[in-house]
């Protein structure tokens, strides 16, 4: 196989990988994040409010390490510095 | 733009020598050219009579609840920072949420808009907390526990910038790009929903966003002070009970 085979099937197996492993985390996170905001939401329905606003600021940052799995996996899939590196007519 | 730009920078539209006028500029003009108007329209002809216009009911909700919640979040007087973390959010959910008008592409998708907002954070920090605390006042915050924590508080005070333009261009981007994948292989009526949804994670990002930069602001400016506050607080009004 040449070089770009072996780049490309890199590429793309990588960026599965990585967007397959790096959800993982953040999902068992977030689902214990908003489990335990539920219930604390139950028990005590007048701090609904501030609870929803911690739980959303929590939720996104928890979700950023899954976004940044997602832009890695993208790099690779479609800005893939490496193309320009064998083939510059190739890049894209 | 094809579904392979991965952000709006790469299409550029216009090129003379070294100036080029991409997508992510010319809708960053659209949105603030819509954003000066709207407030310039509401504006125009404020009252305070009961009977005001529609435009200005609008923006005096709008800006009372920000105020609001910067008053919940940083337990302080909502007045200082109110232009900055105000613009930051009209701006990004402005362009968020115009990102459902076909042919608009949100500049947020693009990893410089989302990296200028967070160096702004980046920069705003110490000027608020200087300005609060004096400047020595302010160093002393990276020193907080012990020296040891030097290294580490400025390398989180990097990252967390670095994490906050990522977040925003990534969640945007993948809005975008999930819409245009479902266009490619189910173009009768999912694409609707995902946009739906982009709608929900626009917004909910640009709070975010705001919310984010106000606690790091808020960090810097009530670290030391708050309990001395409180404590001075609580003693006027048990010798006012008295």
């Amino acid at each position: 196989m040449d070089n770009v085979g072996i780049i490309g099937m890199a590429s793309i197996i990588t960026a599965g990988i990585t967007i397959a492993i790096g959800s993982i985390g953040p999902a068992l996170g977030e689902g214990r994040a908003v489990a335990q905001a539920l219930s604390a939401i139950a028990q005590q329905p007048d701090e609904a409010n501030r609870i929803t606003r911690t739980l959303f600021v929590g939720l996104a940052m928890i979700e950023s390490t899954a976004i940044y799995c997602f832009v890695v996996s993208m790099i690779l899939l479609f800005a893939n510095p490496v193309w320009d590196y064998i083939s510059p007519a190739l890049g894209g | 733009m094809s579904i392979k730009d991965l952000s709006p920078d790469d299409a550029v539209l216009w090129q003379w020598e070294f100036a080029s006028l991409n997508y992510t500029i010319l809708y960053t003009w659209i949105v603030m050219a819509l954003m000066v108007l709207v407030s310039w329209l509401a504006t125009r002809r404020l009252t305070s009579r009961p009977q005001m216009s529609r435009w200005q009911n609008f923006l005096e909700i709008v800006i009372g609840t920000i105020n609001n919640q910067i008053r919940d979040v940083s337990q302080q007087k909502p007045e200082r920072y109110l232009p900055f973390i105000g613009t930051l959010f009209l701006f990004i959910v402005t362009s968020n949420l115009l990102a459902v008008v076909p042919g608009f592409h949100a500049p947020t998708a693009s990893l410089s808009t989302t990296a200028a907002l967070a160096i702004l954070v980046l920069v705003a920090v110490p000027v608020y907390g200087i300005a609060h605390q004096g400047f020595i006042g302010y160093l002393r915050l990276y020193v907080h526990p012990t020296p040891l924590m030097l290294p580490f508080n400025v390398i989180g005070e990097l990252s967390r910038t670095l994490a906050l333009a990522v977040r925003l261009f990534g969640n945007m981007m993948s809005g975008a790009k999930i819409g245009a994948i479902l266009l490619a292989i189910a173009p009768l009526f999912f694409p609707i929903v995902m946009h739906a949804l982009g709608l929900l994670t626009g917004l909910i990002q640009a709070y975010i966003f705001a919310i984010l930069a106000l606690v790091y602001i808020g960090s810097a400016t009530q670290a030391h002070d708050t309990r001395s506050r409180l404590r001075a607080e609580h003693n006027t009004a048990r010798a006012e009970a008295d």
